[in-house]
């Protein structure tokens, strides 16, 4: 089975849980008052997980024939790319997610800045520095003063 | 109207009011082209510096300049790195981006320049006639035809879907919809499938998923595959001159989509997003049939289309809020807290009482759009230099303002991880050909949606609204046909074809 069908696959389980959720589940702690209306808060999920599940089924079926094109990306070959990277790079992001509070705004911009970098190959490091420093304190400087949304500068241990 | 019109020249020729405007355009344009930062949070930004001012013509004239300069800001980003920030723009990148790609990073800015030029210059001439009389026409629009129009908005995704691909663009719109619905409305004021966290206590935002829909994944893609990058990145930009055969094609798009755009703008809710989809969509469904194949692979058409139509949207979005005092939009309902707070208040009597601030607003327009254009147009080398930027370095800047896009709007770190997470999913979507931009349409139309649909529901005491009313039922009839419609056409190519094959 191609991909696009066990994807809708996956998403006919997505909507079989929203719509349990909306059929069974949703309903048990509306109060009294809310009953009377004629629209509940469970009714528009109510007719999208059916509309949903009909879509997946179509897909699923493969009634629709799609035109065959070369794709961008041949995920059948996808170890012959640059997967490494790609997973690297992804890893740099939630690294830099979980230590934006903790590190502070500007040593974890330029360690993701420089570590993107040096993921992707490049080895000039004194470039590197120098780019990622100007662009980390301008883009600090630039949100926080100019903008006044606040970014912390400095890691948490050394307060504001 | 003369006598208004040269009190609103005056005004706003004034030197004062031209400085405003040229720094707006400017503020805007620079501020709008960081992803995350879209009009509503850049005049939200510019509110205490406008109230400063005291004079609120001179502040309204900075706040409207600060809105153009943004939409046309957020149409760069969109247009070279696929990075909308604004969901006006998102239709911008559909054709903007593969321009880009193709090495025509310089004409695609030049044609989004002009479009946006003529959509908001026509969109102004629109506001200083139709202003008065189309207030009362918006009044005709009930929640029931605002929940039709916005079904006819969702059906003509059919349009971005390529042949065989109805399904699973609706599909993708009904994602979107079901996403829409995590966390509080306002109607119900209730959370809904939330699972008990109170991070989607108030829903995804739609910063973190535009950039998981469209930038993350393209990014992903320029890194798996670096020859995709490689093509039109030599540093120049050449064909910076669109050609007299692209100015013949997209003057008729123009034309058409500054009267549509600024009558979808007219209606509150409505605004610069519904325009530009629908606007694409209706072009490329009118489109010749091997024109229609250029459309999501930079046709000049599919470009000016959205841009023209945001822009007019722009403008026809202060009717509304001049002549009724209602904003038509998140970005007009921040205008009119800055208005209130300059002891303003627009509605009827604004043109009656302070024809000043009303026709200097509508004159500052042209002069806006003009600056725009006198600016951006020389800047246009300059600003797509961004695509010669090395990719090791250019590469970790688009991922990380990716990552700042949804952290300025929210404030909150799981925002990033969420980003992430959708990121990987829109990344596997894209691989199995699903379209990502429906899903972020019926997203950002899903509350809009719902909440029209709980109104007329409970004013009419259920369903009955959709034969009650004909220009529901009118427009509804519609959305089916628009669905049907690219089947229909699928199934009749593919009988045609086995008819040659057959020898018939």
């Amino acid at each position: 089975m191609a991909l696009d069908r066990w994807i809708a696959l996956a998403l006919l389980g997505v909507c079989l849980a929203y719509g349990y959720a909306a059929w069974f589940t949703m309903d048990g702690s509306m109060p009294p008052i809310m009953r009377r209306l004629a629209v509940w808060p469970s009714s528009f999920p109510k007719v999208l997980s059916i509309v949903g599940i009909v879509l997946c089924l179509i897909v699923i079926s493969g009634i629709e024939k799609a035109e065959t094109k070369e794709p961008d990306i041949d995920y059948r070959r996808l170890h012959e790319y640059k997967l490494g990277q790609a997973l690297l790079l992804l890893g740099l992001m939630v690294a830099y997610a979980l230590l934006l509070r903790p590190a502070g705004f500007l040593l974890s911009t330029m360690g993701f800045l420089i570590g993107g970098s040096v993921i992707l190959g490049e080895r000039r490091w004194i470039i590197m520095v120098i780019v990622a420093a100007i662009a980390t304190v301008g883009i600090w400087y630039l949100v926080q003063e100019v903008l006044g949304i606040f970014l912390r500068p400095l890691p948490y241990a050394l307060g504001n | 109207m003369l006598e208004g019109i040269l009190l609103g020249l005056s005004t706003a020729l004034s030197f004062q009011n031209i400085l405003m405007v040229i720094g707006g355009c400017l503020i805007g344009t620079f501020i709008g082209m960081l992803p995350g930062l879209g009009p509503m949070s850049i005049i939200a930004i510019m509110i205490p510096v406008a109230i400063t001012i005291g004079d609120p013509a001179t502040a309204l004239i900075l706040l409207a300049g600060v809105y153009y300069g943004a939409i046309f800001g957020g149409s760069t980003s969109s247009i070279l790195l696929n990075a909308p920030g604004v969901a006006g723009t998102v239709a911008t990148s559909f054709d903007g981006y593969p321009m880009a790609r193709q090495g025509k990073a310089g004409k695609a800015l030049t044609i989004a320049a002009i479009a946006s030029f003529a959509g908001g210059t026509i969109g102004a001439i629109l506001l200083m006639i139709f202003a008065p009389m189309l207030s009362s026409v918006a009044l005709l629009f009930h929640s029931a035809e605002y929940f039709a129009l916005m079904v006819v908005g969702l059906s003509a995704i059919a349009a971005f879907a390529g042949t065989g691909q109805v399904s699973k663009a609706l599909l993708m719109t009904v994602l979107g919809l079901i996403m829409a619905t995590v966390g509080e409305t306002a109607q119900f004021n209730a959370p809904r499938f939330t699972m008990g966290l109170m991070d989607l206590q108030s829903g995804f935002g739609f910063i973190t998923l535009a950039m998981a829909m469209f930038a993350l994944p393209e990014a992903l893609y320029l890194v798996l595959n670096p020859a995709r990058g490689a093509q039109g990145k030599s540093g120049e930009i050449k064909d910076l001159r669109i050609t007299r055969h692209e100015a013949k094609k997209i003057t008729p798009v123009i034309g058409r989509q500054s009267l549509q755009g600024f009558f979808i703008g007219v209606l509150p809710g409505a605004g610069a997003t519904i325009a530009s989809f629908l606007g694409y969509a209706v072009e490329r469904n009118i489109a010749k049939a091997d024109e229609q194949k250029e459309f999501g692979n930079g046709s000049v058409k599919g470009l000016a289309a959205p841009e023209t139509a945001n822009n007019a949207a722009c403008t026809g979005s202060f009717v509304p809020l001049l002549t009724l005092g209602i904003p038509g939009s998140g970005t007009t309902a921040i205008l009119l807290g800055a208005l209130i707070a300059l002891n303003v208040t627009p509605g009827p009597r604004l043109m009656v009482d302070d024809p000043a601030i009303f026709w200097s607003v509508i004159i500052s327009m042209y002069i806006g759009n003009l600056v725009l254009l006198i600016l951006n147009l020389p800047l246009i080398p300059y600003i797509a230099k961004v695509l010669a930027v090395p990719r090791n370095f250019l590469i970790p800047f688009i991922l990380f303002f990716t990552l700042m896009g949804a952290y300025i709007g929210q404030n909150n770190s799981t925002e990033l991880l969420i980003l992430v997470g959708f990121g990987i999913c829109a990344t596997i979507l894209k691989f199995a050909d699903y379209p990502l931009a429906p899903l972020l349409i019926g997203f950002i139309l899903g509350t809009m949606l719902e909440d029209n649909f709980t109104r007329s529901m409970n004013l009419y005491d259920g369903a009955s609204f959709v034969w009650e009313r004909p220009m529901t039922l009118g427009l509804l009839i519609i959305a089916v046909g628009l669905v049907l419609l690219p089947s229909y056409r699928a199934r009749r190519a593919r009988l045609r074809q086995q008819g040659i094959a057959d020898g018939d």
